[in-house]
């Protein structure tokens, strides 16, 4: 029962990466990635692992798709105004990531971490979670966190420049 | 197999239960909401459809049910269709995780009295009410009308910075109760009620839950006055009737979870435990309503400087402060 539901949430976000990357209207795009989250929520809470699949769906799905979307109806990106297709010289790097996770894909599949795991699958409720997380991977999370800080810091900056700038050339 | 079914057929019943429950109380909460503004403003309120304006939901319902349902022609068809359900949805499907009495003793099997106790619960209502977003900010797009999009834009500005205030004033009480689980966290309140304990939490809770149902004074997505109806001014008939369902579900909704982090759920002297559980809900839609009644609508600055300056700060800090309080006590040893 719960390999066939993986099975169904895996093909459900395939199908709506596929379509996200293909569809002319972005907030249709949007709404393809949002079911896509979902369904790898919806697979993490198959693992055993409520926590992730509950942050999944309120920092990516309900908080990050937010914003883009707000950013495109801001923007009314109609479907006309995008270029139909790639220049030759965009397919380099489209041809390079793809190389990329061809590569880490076969890594992954020889090496078979999952079942290397040194924790057991149903590991993750909420209080082992997150002892784990904030004492044994502490200093990670600290430093990820200040990462965080800065690029949010450096936002703010440019963001400060570029309003004066337009103050000194509107007076 | 026949123990089996009946533990199925019990937990099928108490769903139906449930879930008429919650759509009757949405439904007469319209009424009610109706009823209690007219009287602030030294009116009757509806009194004309049954004994009182007892049946007014029901006529509600045959009129919006017997209205045209139009979809605007230049309209992205399937979503403006989708969007009202995923408005009601999101906020029937919230009331999943709220304990509303004790577990209940039934042919000798232990039956809870919450739809499914999650060890995440506080994180299920959160995921859900950062997805409700998305049938009002849906709904205004797919309307392709100038006032729809100008109010889901609003709403999801306005959505999206409250849910941070929201969010940051539970974490005291999850560090008082020890647990994501509502059902514990009532448990927690045996003694007293997190209203008493943490006053600064349960206020930023309560105006941030004020905003994230777009109600008076945070209700500038749907502000008549410059945006005719805001998100759903191109609905008509049962589409909007599941807005307006939606919007109400999510004020018991509000109501029940207020109820279970801060007013110590169905704990209460003398009362049943489901009669105490119920009137604190009822009493915080009161609340709200009163409110409704009360307070102009705030400019969309002030609303946002007062979210990002004084609410998300305030919270800060109280977080730290709960923390330190708690060290200090031993408690989060």
């Amino acid at each position: 029962m719960a390999s066939l539901l993986f099975y169904l949430l895996a093909a459900t976000a395939l199908l709506a990466t596929l379509l996200c990357i293909t569809r002319r209207s972005p907030v249709h795009a949007v709404i393809f990635l949002i079911n896509a989250f979902f369904a790898l929520a919806l697979m993490f809470y198959l693992l055993g692992a409520p926590l992730i699949a509950a942050w999944e769906v309120i920092v990516y799905a309900g908080a990050i798709m937010v914003l883009f979307l707000f950013v495109i109806m801001t923007l009314d990106l109609s479907p006309d105004s995008q270029r139909p297709a790639l220049s030759r010289g965009q397919w380099a790097p489209v041809l390079l990531l793809f190389l990329l996770l061809l590569v880490s894909a076969g890594l992954i599949l020889t090496f078979d971490p999952a079942s290397q795991a040194s924790v057991p699958l149903f590991y993750a409720s909420p209080r082992s979670f997150g002892a784990a997380l904030f004492d044994r991977y502490g200093l990670a999370v600290e430093i990820v966190s200040f990462q965080l800080l800065f690029a949010a810091v450096g936002a703010y900056y440019l963001g400060r420049r570029r309003k004066a700038r337009q103050a000194e050339e509107s007076s | 197999m026949n123990d089996l079914l009946l533990t199925g057929l019990l937990i099928l019943i108490k769903l139906g239960m449930v879930l008429a429950v919650l759509l009757s109380m949405a439904a007469y909460l319209v009424l009610a909401e109706r009823k209690i503004l007219g009287r602030m403003q030294r009116r009757y309120g509806p009194n004309r459809v049954g004994f009182g304006g007892m049946l007014q939901p029901l006529a509600d319902l045959i009129k919006l049910l017997t209205k045209e349902d139009f979809i605007p022609a230049q309209a992205d068809k399937w979503l403006f269709m989708l969007a009202p359900g995923l408005a009601a949805v999101t906020a029937l499907l919230a009331f999943a995780v709220v304990p509303f009495a004790p577990p209940l003793e039934i042919f000798g099997r232990q039956l809870p009295m919450v739809v499914c106790d999650l060890n995440v619960g506080i994180l299920y209502f959160f995921g859900l009410s950062s997805l409700a977003v998305y049938g009002v900010a849906l709904g205004g797009w797919a309307s392709n009308s100038k006032y729809a999009l100008l109010g889901a834009l609003r709403a999801m500005g306005q959505m999206l910075s409250y849910e941070l205030a929201m969010g940051l004033s539970i974490v005291p009480v999850i560090l008082m109760a020890r647990s994501f689980s509502l059902t514990e966290i009532v448990q927690a309140q045996a003694s007293a009620p997190f209203a008493l304990c943490n006053p600064v939490a349960f206020g930023i809770f309560f105006i941030s839950a004020l905003a994230e149902s777009k109600r008076t004074p945070f209700d500038l997505p749907e502000a008549e006055n410059e945006l005719v109806a805001g998100y759903h001014t191109e609905y008509s008939g049962m589409r909007f009737g599941l807005f307006f369902v939606g919007e109400y579900l999510n004020l018991v909704v509000l109501g029940a979870i207020i109820t279970s982090l801060f007013l110590g759920g169905w704990h209460g002297p003398f009362l049943p435990p489901i009669i105490w559980f119920l009137g604190k809900v009822l009493a915080v839609a009161f609340v709200f309503i009163w409110i409704r009644g009360t307070l102009p609508r705030l400019r969309y600055d002030q609303l946002m400087a007062f979210g990002w300056k004084i609410l998300v700060p305030l919270a800060l800090v109280n977080l730290l402060v709960t923390g330190g309080v708690l060290l200090w006590l031993g408690g989060a040893s």
